[in-house]
């Protein structure tokens, strides 16, 4: 028989000024079980909590109800009080009176019932509940990144400083991400490369950190502390431990004609490449969509040249798997496709380009080392026509574009006028905005200076159509603060694409059980205060797979996600949730329906000797619930036939005696 | 007053246009092919009816020059479809109008060889007024 | 106009309607449309658990003997389920249990499973007006009624 002591909160006049306190604190004290019954201004408050840790010494109480706001809110705090006082944590329950009751229902009589049929369910709870004791799991003391940005670097770098190891998983051959591939970054005019691969290098060097290149995950089991995770290393046809990345190979390989991705298309790269000079891991790979030894078996150049005799043509894909205590996911972006805007004939005329393309044919390492030459025919653009928010700030029923504002592409237009304007003066540059959303320590001031010193035409308005015509581009637009249409000849228009998350993040966000939001971006756990976090524990978010971001801000959302993870990797033992399914083995009959259900793999099935009442022994197949690995969704207890199935905290006679308190 | 209050929500019912969606980009207006013989254009037609403007746009001869081509439709980002809000007040003030449409037994003596059969259909519809 | 009939036959009935809400979409949306105060019945009482999956149909056969008018089960949308698949499960498991319940003479309306994420508030105090209103214009369940479990 338990003893029960309820305990009504005010919430100041949150709670009380729709629900008579009083009135629910006096009928729950009549309830089964319960000895004790109060009311106070603030449970939650210190004076609060020593009135609920007295009444547990005064009246020997074994259970608590608290009438308060939502169990999401406090009922840690009660937990804790409850065992500070001496009784068992998982003693206590929470009648959420304040979010579905006061709050939502405006009228005190009808308030003030529901709160006490609300308290009557709790108690009745309470009656059943039994003590619990969450088991402890051990921590794998590493972490795994997924995606070798700027994002995934910082929070790898930051990890490994703190003494833990850590794995960073990069789809492509190099790590770097898009960074790698800008020329300058606002508001400081910093060369991208040269922030970025001293970064890269420390990476390379740290042996705390091991990078898998041209590497994608597979497959995540397991749970925060204890993820179980297979990598699968594609194969690159190059010993990766051989390989000196000398690059004669690159320079040897007969095959001419394969579309450079690191420059977008805009120029060509042999079968066997390493992306650009400064790539970690600096060795090659060989792309087996355009080798010809791969493809055909005759050629070989790659492998006669290469005097560490790295080449293995004969590699297949390999899958490591590993333990990881922690996941940040760190996945990026890309801009998205231009395709379906015919207005701006992206795909009719090679001098419509998007900022990522004017990125690389102004970097020093690009297809035209760094002269600004139109993608056509090579010559010097006298016109260029910049059009932002194309397929940023759509409507929600679009198809082509994304609703949301991609954040950082008023701050790099602004930074490639100025450049335009500062390298080659003869050159009009003409900015179409609709509005100029420069929030960010020093870019408003950046993007004035574009205007006032640099003299780049900003114009309030919409680019409508762009037509090729001869050698040049017709631009039909507005001006809507002169109320003008304007025409004008351009010799390259850049559009800024809209950014969108990486197209591998989905499948990754179902193998985490990580939420994300209608465009795919990962949901953070609470978006104001746990912004790094994503709901499922153990994962983390870093850079732009959780939105679009800068640089800065990309760098520190990275550092906080590594705190995160320092963190957790810092504890010796995780606890884990004490509510988990349960088997009575006297009731369970083998039957294997709830292994099958079990998302987790939690259930397994063991032969038991059992001894019979006529002293002879029997061996039966039973259910084992492996405690650190359930995670008590409760999925198994509606599957059993037999009713042997039961969840800790949320047992069936519980719900049961809940649901008869509401229908008294 | 209310009879443009009331005209107002007739055009917003007719063409389905919300106007509140425009985030005056401006794209309708860039893109509009007979921009230099209207007065008012796509985006001037958007604002001025969400501020009630009905009476100017009305009398404007830019209701009849529109081509209902629709690009501005097809262009806007935010879907706010500025085109089916020109055909909505030209409806409007057609039926305001009202008794000086051509009518059919006009047709006959209009129609010669030379003239094409849709041209008389389209003025049927929109420019005898 | 059904809805006002039942208020003038009779003035005090309010239907009772229990909730089974998953705890970490439904639920946090139930706190959410509080936080938000947006007001619906207070005939609806929730009942907190881990995964709609846990929801037992004997739940729901015990509500409708005690003398619920309706029974409502929340759960996260489908692919957001915190437990992968929970709420997979529960919408195979209650398609079959309402059709059962709707040959014993249950109304289909009367039983519900609708999908509210975290975020949604809204949507929960929306749905709870709406399932009120329609549990509210069938009256009074009779069907299921077990007067040797009334007390």
């Amino acid at each position: 028989m338990q003893r029960i002591g309820v305990f009504v909160c005010h919430c100041g006049t949150n709670i009380a000024g729709t629900v008579d306190v009083a009135a629910v604190s006096e009928s729950l004290g009549k309830e089964q079980g319960v000895v004790f019954s109060t009311h106070y201004q603030y449970m939650c408050s210190q004076a609060g909590q020593d009135i609920i840790k007295n009444a547990i010494a005064e009246y020997k109480l074994t259970g608590i109800v608290v009438c308060s706001c939502s169990p999401r809110m406090h009922e840690t705090t009660f937990r804790k009080t409850a065992a500070a006082a001496g009784i068992n944590p998982y003693m206590v329950e929470i009648a959420n009176i304040r979010e579905q009751c006061s709050w939502v229902h405006k009228d005190t009589i009808s308030g003030t019932e529901k709160a006490i049929i609300l308290g009557k369910a709790a108690v009745a709870k309470v009656n059943l509940n039994a003590p619990l004791t969450p088991g402890e799991t051990p921590v794998t003391k590493r972490a795994l990144v997924i995606g070798g940005g700027i994002a995934g670097i910082q929070t790898a770098l930051d990890i490994a400083d703190a003494g833990f190891p850590v794995d960073i998983v990069e789809k492509k051959p190099t790590i770097g991400g898009k960074m790698a591939q800008l020329d300058k970054t606002f508001p400081t005019l910093d060369c991208a490369a040269c922030i970025l691969t001293p970064k890269m290098v420390d990476v390379a060097q740290n042996d705390k950190i091991r990078i898998f290149s041209y590497s994608e995950v597979t497959s995540v089991k397991g749970f925060v502390g204890n993820f179980d995770v297979t990598i699968k290393r594609k194969a690159r046809y190059v010993k990766e431990d051989v390989c000196t990345g000398c690059g004669a190979c690159t320079e040897k390989c007969p095959q001419k004609k394969v579309p450079n991705e690191f420059n977008l298309g805009m120029d060509n790269r042999r079968a066997i490449y390493i992306p650009f000079a400064q790539a970690v891991p600096k060795v090659a790979t060989i792309d087996p969509d355009y080798c010809m030894m791969l493809k055909t078996g005759k050629c070989g150049v790659c492998s006669k040249v290469c005097t560490a005799g790295a080449i293995d043509y004969k590699a297949k894909d390999e899958y490591v798997e590993e333990k990881y205590g922690a996941i940040v996911v760190a996945t990026g972006f890309n801009p998205i496709s231009m395709d379906k805007f015919d207005e701006f004939a992206y795909s009719q005329s090679k001098d419509v380009i998007t900022s990522l393309e004017f990125e690389r044919l102004t970097n020093a390492a690009g297809p035209t080392q760094g002269k600004l030459l139109r993608p056509s025919d090579g010559e010097h653009p006298h016109t260029i026509v910049f059009v932002q928010c194309v397929g940023s700030r759509c409507d929600s029923c679009s198809e082509k574009g994304k609703e949301y504002c991609s954040k950082i592409c008023c701050m790099y237009t602004a930074k490639h006028a100025m450049l335009t304007r500062d390298k080659y003066p003869d050159t009009d540059v003409y900015v179409f905005y609709i509005d100029v959303r420069t929030p960010g320590k020093n870019f408003d001031e950046f993007y004035r200076r574009a205007v006032e010193e640099y003299g780049v035409h900003y114009i309030k308005g919409m680019v409508g159509k762009v037509s090729p015509e001869g050698k040049k581009l017709m631009v039909q637009a507005s001006d809507l603060i002169a109320g003008k249409q304007l025409h004008i000849e351009a010799d390259l228009v850049v559009l800024a694409a809209a950014i969108e998350p990486d197209k591998s993040a989905r499948p990754l966000a179902t193998m985490l059980t990580a939420s994300m939001d209608t465009n795919d971006f990962f949901t953070e756990a609470h978006p104001k205060l746990r912004p790094v976090e994503s709901p499922t524990a153990g994962v983390f978010l870093s850079g732009a797979c959780q939105g679009p971001k800068d640089i800065p801000e990309t760098v520190s959302q990275a550092g906080a996600a590594a705190a995160k993870v320092i963190g957790l990797l810092c504890k010796d033992k995780l606890t884990g949730n004490p509510c988990v399914a349960h088997s009575d083995e006297m009731m369970c009959n083998g039957c294997s329906t709830c292994e099958k259900v079990c998302p987790y793999g939690a259930i397994t099935y063991v032969d038991k000797e059992f001894r019979m009442p006529d002293r002879t022994t029997r061996v039966r197949r039973v259910a084992q619930v492996n405690e650190a690995v359930c995670q008590g969704c409760g999925c198994c207890t509606v599957a059993c036939p037999s009713g042997a199935m039961d969840l800790k905290g949320f047992a069936g006679k519980q719900i049961m005696a809940e649901v008869d308190a509401i229908c008294r | 007053m209310a009879d443009m209050e009331r005209k107002r929500e007739q055009i917003l019912r007719i063409s389905g246009v919300n106007p509140r969606k425009c985030m005056r980009c401006g794209k309708c207006t860039a893109t509009c092919p007979s921009y230099d013989e209207m007065e008012y254009h796509p985006h001037e037609f958007v604002y001025m009816v969400e501020t009630g403007e009905i009476e100017p746009l009305l009398k404007s001869e830019s209701l009849y020059k529109c081509l209902s081509c629709m690009a501005c439709v097809e262009r806007c980002p935010r879907g706010v479809e500025p085109g089916k809000l020109v055909e909505a007040i030209r409806l409007v003030a057609v039926r305001e109008k009202g008794g000086d449409r051509i009518t059919a037994n006009d047709i006959p003596a209009l129609l010669d060889d030379e003239m094409p059969q849709q041209a008389i259909v389209t003025a049927f519809r929109k420019y005898q007024k | 106009m059904s809805m006002k009939n039942i208020e003038n036959n009779n003035e005090t009935y309010r239907p009772l309607i229990v909730a089974f809400c998953c705890n970490w979409c439904s639920y946090a949306g139930a706190d959410l449309a509080g936080n938000n105060r947006l007001a619906y019945p207070a005939d609806v009482k929730i009942i907190r658990v881990p995964c709609s999956c846990r929801v037992n149909p004997t739940f729901i056969l015990r509500a409708f003997q005690r003398g619920a008018d309706g029974v409502i089960i929340c759960g996260c949308h489908p692919g957001d389920c915190h437990y992968t698949s929970g709420n997979y499960y529960t919408r195979r498991r209650m398609s079959l249990m309402f059709s059962m319940l709707d040959y014993l003479g249950i109304e289909r309306e009367r039983t519900r499973v609708e999908w509210v994420s975290a975020a949604e508030g809204a949507k929960f105090a929306a749905t709870m007006n709406d399932f009120c209103e329609t549990v509210a214009k069938l009256g009074k369940n009779k069907r299921l009624e077990d007067l040797r479990c009334k007390q």
